[in-house]
């Protein structure tokens, strides 16, 4: 996968998430152009499409998009898994996800995308495992926040099992 | 110092702005506050300034100031602010700034960090963004994680190996010994899917690991037959299947494996024609999982029936009612189509009904299927569904539709009318988006089926009859009413009912497209030439010189320098006008051109369209004699430079233009190179032409010799086509 965009229906970018090196220039002018594109789609058009020499996978939920670009040998149909697979993390995780969930905590969105991918490929296909690194991750930071903050303690919550 | 506001905060205060001014202004007030804070080194809230930043970044607005923020955080020891750190050298940093190096240590430190969650978020980070150099300083670190019994760690330390092969392919060695024991079973499955994602990489970029790993197909085979028939698993569980993603990826390595190797690929011969047969085909997952085996099939030395099989399943695809599926076997069977040739032709009604599609990208695949299946024996069948496709088809596929048919029409024409049909079929249908090389290689084609002549005027004329507006097909009407109206008036047509039409009313429709809005400048050249034509085919020459004499003093330069040049053939070369116009002879055909992305081969044994500008020499020791048929096709559309003759030493080369003084005059410049050390004596160069044209031609031609110019002339006629056949004779030593 070359990168990952979720945006609203009027355009509203609400992640980004590149797998290539690219400028901020080149990043601002794809996100502009490809969202244009897809929001032009009627909605019985297929969700692959050929954009500059990439295959761009997207689909809808509710107000958001997901459009991701991969590669000429990625498989499209499993792409399409790939993207739901998230969007069942974030409606677990959020309990019932909606696009202001997202807004609101973008970084929790991004830390959950970051524990399901990694270098564009699923580093891990289990949902429940997905979902038990965030929460021990969270258990982490909230320690971590806490004024009695004890060495001992996060070294415990987070040693491997 | 109050505290800097919360993030919710903020986004919920951004959120309240009516316009883009007052959001803007929000934003650099918090960008202010900020800025100030950071230079105050405040760590408390270092973490929640760079999260609103962050924010504010991905709201358009810059962020570059916080990227060295983002560097103190990462080495924080605070969890949190490693989080958010490292989250900001995903999205601010890149690998162009030189600021992203300073990373490698920290990245280094927290790679060896005691909690495995920040490791995580080191391995994550390098193997998002990691340049070649922070690659090359922390491959050793990856490849010690790659190797603990971590399997948390293992994972991401595998799909980071990806990315430092993938940035610097030449540290892959390094990972071998790592990959020993990635697949054995002892790992309970869970790196299984980035362990034949690091497997697949490695054999896909190296040709030495790629037999090296041969030896794990019946491991891979083994794992993938368990996730089939193994019971329900929960975890792993899409709507039914185990783990797709790892099976669509095994299959994917399998594929790789199995290509071009016998025994590889007879050893998945079995699992795969099993995950064809087994596989839950009613939700999207389970089709992905059956679109990967296809492709491996495809791709490996399988057996004719497994291939069978596969084309089968690509055509159930084409009848399910999910248009993904439908596009993506349509885009497959694009790529088997030349290999497998009649499995496909099976399909060839359903891919025809995808024509009419609602959805374009299936539209044009379907296109581009149709037309590498055309053959001799579905011609007129297809051509059918393609000219009603063409009918109906958006404005973008109609200039690529219809350069299809004429290809496929010219390959596989039953006969000369239905050719000439469908041609006036296309013109009259989608004659604005028909390429204009299409408009000379007509003309040919009509040019060449003499028995057809008095037809296809005749229908031309009725078309015309009826519509002026699309200009490639005036332009072929004008043209064969020039070469042609004597049979149009004499109503000799045999294939239908001939019209009765006199000169006059020829005339007239000529001259409307001379004064019509709607004639491209183009267009009134070719109906001017067409007029003047029917001086000698016509008695009504007195109405054809005036009408040539008016355009004398047309503004369209073009126009008025073929109208003088005309009248000049009235009036001082009035003998020699006969043998100006007649008509044309039978051209030899030069190579089209289709769309490139067009396949050629149709399942049966074809007659290619032959490049007839070649010829045989006939070597003789004391002198050589080159003997070079040419065919100079001469319209409206500029001619390319040509090779006409390149052996033993001589080469000919032919390059046209018009004269620049006058551009009703072409000029024909013929350069000759001797490249042999020798001279070449007795150089006689001859063409046959129309007895208006005269060369030169020299005797001796010096050794290393570049260049003799031979100039031809041809006056006034500019569009008419000219044949010429030349000889050559010359001495070498």
């Amino acid at each position: 996968m070359q990168f990952m965009l979720l945006f609203s229906r009027q355009g509203k970018l609400r992640l980004q998430k590149w797998y290539v090196p690219l400028s901020d220039k080149e990043k601002k002018k794809i996100t502009r152009e490809l969202v244009q594109t897809v929001l032009a789609r009627k909605p019985k058009m297929c969700s692959f499409l050929e954009w500059r020499d990439l295959k761009i996978v997207y689909k809808r939920y509710a107000s958001l998009y997901f459009c991701c670009a991969i590669e000429d040998q990625d498989n499209e149909l499993i792409t399409l898994e790939i993207i739901h697979r998230y969007v069942e993390l974030l409606d677990k995780y959020f309990g019932s996800v909606c696009e202001l969930d997202i807004i609101f905590n973008f970084e929790k969105a991004y830390f959950i995308l970051d524990e399901f991918l990694l270098g564009g490929e699923a580093q891990e296909t289990s949902k429940k495992n997905v979902l038990k690194a965030i929460e021990q991750a969270d258990l982490l930071q909230e320690v971590s926040t806490q004024s009695v903050t004890s060495e001992h303690l996060c070294k415990c919550i987070a040693t491997p099992q | 110092m109050p505290a800097p506001i919360r993030l919710r905060e903020l986004i919920r205060t951004i959120r309240t702005a009516r316009t883009q001014a007052e959001e803007r202004e929000m934003i650099q007030k918090e960008c202010a506050a900020i800025r100030s804070s950071f230079r105050e080194e405040d760590n408390t809230y270092r973490c929640r300034n760079v999260a609103k930043l962050l924010y504010m970044h991905m709201l358009g607005y810059p962020a570059h100031f916080g990227q060295l923020e983002c560097l103190k955080l990462i080495a924080s020891q605070k969890f949190t602010d490693k989080r958010i750190g490292y989250l900001g050298a995903m999205l601010l940093l890149d690998e162009r700034q030189d600021v992203h190096l300073l990373m490698t240590n920290c990245i280094k430190n927290d790679l060896n960090h005691s909690t495995q969650y920040v490791q995580g978020l080191s391995l994550c980070t390098l193997g998002c963004m990691g340049s070649s150099e922070m690659c090359r300083d922390l491959a050793g670190e990856v490849e010690k994680l790659l190797k603990t019994s971590n399997s948390y760690l293992r994972k991401k330390a595998a799909l980071c190996a990806v990315h430092v092969i993938r940035k610097v392919p030449e540290l892959m060695e390094m990972f071998l010994p790592a990959t020993k024991n990635l697949l054995s079973e002892k790992n309970h499955g869970e790196i299984l899917h980035t362990s034949v994602v690091l497997l697949t990489e490695m054999c896909e970029r190296s040709p030495d690991m790629l037999s090296h790993f041969r030896k794990l197909v019946p491991q891979l085979v083994r794992i993938l037959k368990n996730l089939i028939m193994s019971g329900y698993s929960p975890e792993h569980d899409v709507s039914g299947i185990s783990d797709p993603f790892l099976q669509v990826r095994i299959l994917r390595l399998l594929r790789i494996l199995g290509k071009g190797d016998d025994d590889s690929s007879e050893a998945m011969n079995d699992i795969l024609a099993q995950v064809a047969t087994n596989t839950e085909t009613s939700k999207n997952v389970g089709n992905a999982i059956l679109y990967e085996t296809v492709l491996t099939i495809m791709d490996i030395k399988s057996e004719s029936g497994l291939r069978v099989l596969a084309i089968n399943i690509l055509g159930r695809f084409l009848l399910n009612n999910d248009k993904n599926i439908r596009y993506v076997a349509l885009t497959s069977l694009l790529k088997t189509v030349q290999t497998d040739h009649n499995a496909v032709q099976r399909h060839r009604s359903t891919i025809v009904d995808c024509l009419k599609d609602l959805d374009v990208s299936i539209k044009r695949r379907a296109m581009e299927l149709s037309f590498a299946l055309v053959n001799g024996n579905n011609i007129r069948g297809m051509m059918k569904e393609l000219l009603y496709f063409l009918d109906s088809c958006d404005p973008d596929f109609k200039a690529d539709c219809a350069s299809g048919i004429f290809l496929a029409a010219e390959k596989y024409a039953p006969s000369k009318r239905w050719h000439i049909d469908t041609v006036m079929r296309v013109l009259t249908t989608a004659g604005s988006y028909v390429r204009d090389d299409s408009v000379p290689n007509l003309i040919q084609l009509i040019t060449n089926s003499v028995e057809m002549h008095a037809y296809t005027v005749q229908r031309l004329y009725k078309a015309l009859l009826d519509d002026i507006s699309q200009q490639p097909l005036v332009q072929v009407a004008s043209w064969c009413i020039g070469e042609y109206g004597d049979l149009l008036v004499s109503g000799q047509c045999e294939e239908e009912e001939p019209i009765q039409v006199s000169e006059d009313e020829v005339l007239d429709v000529l001259e409307g497209l001379l004064v019509s809005n709607l004639s491209t400048p183009v267009t009134r050249a070719y109906s001017l030439t067409a007029i003047m034509k029917l001086s000698t085919r016509f008695s009504s020459v007195n109405r054809i010189k005036k009408v040539v004499s008016i355009y004398g003093s047309s503004i369209d330069v073009e126009l008025q320098q073929r109208a003088v040049e005309y009248n000049a053939l009235f009036k001082k070369y009035d003998h020699m006008r006969p043998a100006l116009l007649e008509r044309m002879p039978i051209m030899e055909k030069t190579a089209t051109n289709g769309p490139t992305d067009i396949a050629q081969t149709n399942g049966e044994t074809d007659s290619t369209i032959l490049d007839t500008k070649h010829l045989p020499s006939i070597t003789q020791p004391a002198s050589q004699v080159g003997r070079c048929n040419y065919h100079i096709c001469f319209c409206l559309a500029g001619i390319p430079p040509m090779t006409a003759y390149n052996k033993n030493g001589l080469k000919i080369e032919f390059t046209f233009e018009r004269s620049n003084p006058s551009p009703n005059i072409a000029v024909i410049t013929i350069h000759a190179t001797n490249s042999t050390e020798a001279d070449m004596t007795e150089f006689v160069f001859q063409a046959a032409v129309p007895k208006v044209c005269s060369f030169p031609s020299s005797s001796s031609f010096p050794h290393y010799a570049l260049n003799l110019f031979f100039l031809f002339f041809f006056l006034g006629i500019t569009d008419i086509l000219v044949t010429k056949k030349l000889y050559l004779t010359f001495n070498s030593m």
